[in-house]
């Protein structure tokens, strides 16, 4: 699961208000490399919630995220790539996903996250 | 400008939206206007010859190459019922139209096509030395000539491959400017790939699909539900980020093994992974809230209960016949796995529109199938298909698959933002579904209620009363 996955998720159990950002419990990371696409990054910027990725990134062990980011810095190629590594690179292979108000665990594995809930969450 | 576009006899419905949707990837009209069409006199609209309105060569070249049902795009130097009217035709053809590609330092080529009759080796050469009153000036290059020139005829006898008879025989001449590279349909035929399953969308049609929904490099597609990947691979083929999701684990993470998997089968044709895949339910997903407008395309292929049914979150388990809270014990938690349940075509149509209507940015497509019961005489032609206020419906194309069924590719356009109203309405609709659901498994008859939903489709305005049908079993006729 790439952080742009994470970036869109949220725990959508009945009765939780806020699900986002999911906590990452990592057992596994790995990185893969991905061919740059500025326009795909240009693009899709404005969708992700910044605090959360540059949070996510840095508890997977990649700091180099500035803590706030706006539109102009998609000027710098310095910044495209280090945005690109975080969003697309960088993969929770093995782990949970926990909701930020109950603790519940959303497993990881083999990459693929499990959002199905229970019976008595939906 | 108009050419000549001449079609494969096949996938009939399909031709004209491929070429429509292709010119607003390659024209950049910025007036939408639609793309004008006509066919020669006395030929029926399921002909393979069509004229179509282009902006420049260009255009015509990149929808014809990029196509999968355009035989080839031709400048029509032409057109005649007999071969003399033929060469008067193309006599009065503009010469500084003519001369470029008639110079000695380029090679060509002549090939004779027929639709609806066969020629002998010795009637196609005869043709071709018949129009020797072309000053060709050129070398002949049979394999890797600079300019491709066409005689093509149609004949006037009777049948024609199914269609009407066309009353007047037709003869074109032009120069090809492009075609359809069908090599890769036999490059990504299911037969050689690694990973399968029961409803793998033909590579064909998943190209198809990814015309439809404007794929181009850059572009983020998500298909909900992605099964092996088969319509995501249409989509990566052309450039497009794919993402996906699916209720069934098995398929998506597992598959048959390390090397039958999802991402095997994008590895098999070095195409890019996915950039996400998850198990999710479609009738629950688990989008933040907020995100919006993130996808330019969703293609799918819903289950629609013919092949394969759909199921949604929920449990299907009856505690003493009613539907109690039904309680995980904590301790069992971890490994559990969670029930699903019958989920019905209406319901199933009604998350993906809402779903669509939040998470395409607007221009974006949908793209998807629709199944259409053919038995219904009254049905036919007159389908009702889903609406939506944030969508545009600009094309339908039936694909009959047996007596009883067809399914209907439909490409809607996001026109209009998704609104706090609209979202509201949505939830109300979700939330009847439920309620409708938990009567459904009291009552006992989920199964007919999910697979007959007869008095759900019945449109209102529409006296006549669908429920009256048989009862159809799924996977019984197809």
């Amino acid at each position: 699961m790439r952080l742009l996955t994470h970036n869109m998720l949220s725990s959508n159990i009945k009765a939780v208000a806020n699900g986002f950002p999911l906590r990452i419990d990592a057992e596994k990371v790995i990185h893969k490399e991905v061919d740059l696409n500025p326009d795909f990054l240009r693009n899709i910027f404005s969708r992700i919630e910044w605090r959360a990725l540059a949070d996510a990134a840095r508890s997977l062990g990649y700091a180099e995220l500035p803590e706030e980011a706006e539109e102009s810095m998609l000027e710098s190629e310095e910044f495209l790539g280090k945005f690109h590594h975080a969003l697309l690179e960088i993969h929770l292979e093995e782990g949970a996903l926990v909701c930020p108000e109950t603790g519940r665990k959303f497993s990881v594995s083999k990459g693929i996250p499990n959002m199905l809930l229970h019976e008595d969450e939906v | 400008m108009w050419y000549l576009c001449v079609f494969f006899h096949r996938l009939l419905d399909y031709r004209r939206p491929e070429v429509e949707a292709l010119a607003e990837l390659f024209q950049h009209n910025s007036s939408n206007e639609p793309l004008e069409w006509r066919v020669p006199e006395n030929h029926h609209p399921d002909s393979p010859f069509h004229f179509v309105n282009l902006s420049s060569d260009d255009v015509a070249r990149d929808i014809a190459n990029r196509s999968l049902l355009v035989k080839g795009m031709y400048e029509l130097w032409g057109e005649g019922s007999t071969l003399e009217e033929l060469e008067q035709a193309i006599k009065s053809y503009p010469d500084e139209r003519k001369s470029p590609y008639l110079s000695s330092e380029s090679t060509f080529r002549i090939t004779v096509d027929s639709f609806g009759k066969v020629m002998s080796f010795e009637e196609q050469n005869n043709r071709i030395q018949q129009l020797a009153y072309i000053p060709f000036e050129g070398r002949v290059n049979l394999k890797h000539p600079d300019h491709k020139f066409w005689l093509m005829e149609t004949d006037d006898h009777g049948g024609n491959n199914g269609l009407p008879p066309v009353v007047q025989k037709r003869i074109f001449f032009g120069r090809e400017i492009g075609g359809s590279d069908r090599t890769l349909i036999p490059t990504y035929q299911l037969k050689s790939r690694k990973y399968l399953g029961p409803t793998a969308m033909d590579a064909e049609m998943a190209f198809l699909m990814a015309n439809q929904a404007l794929v181009k490099p850059g572009k983020l597609v998500y298909d909900p539900f992605v099964g092996t990947g088969s319509i995501l691979i249409g989509a990566a083929h052309f450039g497009a980020m794919t993402m996906g999701a699916d209720i069934d684990i098995r398929v998506v993470r597992d598959g048959r093994g390390p090397d039958r998997n999802v991402w095997s089968n994008f590895k098999q044709y070095g195409l890019p992974m996915p950039v996400g895949l998850l198990r999710a339910d479609n009738n629950l997903p688990p989008w933040r809230p907020g995100l919006k407008e993130v996808f330019d395309a969703i293609i799918c292929d819903p289950p629609y209960g013919v092949r394969a049914g759909g199921r949604k979150s929920g449990g299907r388990k009856l505690l003493k016949g009613v539907v109690g809270p039904y309680t995980v014990p904590d301790d069992k938690r971890t490994d559990h796995i969670p029930s699903t349940a019958p989920y019905s075509l209406v319901e199933c149509v009604h998350d993906l529109l809402d779903l669509a209507a939040r998470m395409l940015v607007i221009g974006g497509r949908l793209v998807y199938f629709f199944p259409v019961l053919r038995e219904d005489e009254a049905n036919v032609g007159n389908t009702v298909f889903p609406e939506h206020p944030c969508f545009e419906l600009i094309s339908s194309s039936e694909q009959i698959l047996s007596s009883r069924y067809s399914r209907v590719l439909l490409t809607m356009v996001k026109r209009r933002p998704y609104t706090e109203e609209i979202a509201e309405a949505a939830r109300v609709k979700h939330t009847e579904f439920r309620e409708n659901h938990v009567k459904w498994l009291e009552d006992g008859n989920i199964h007919s209620s999910v697979f007959t939903p007869a008095d759900q489709l019945t449109v209102s305005g529409d006296t006549k009363p669908l429920r009256d049908l048989k009862p159809k079993y799924r996977g019984k006729y197809v």
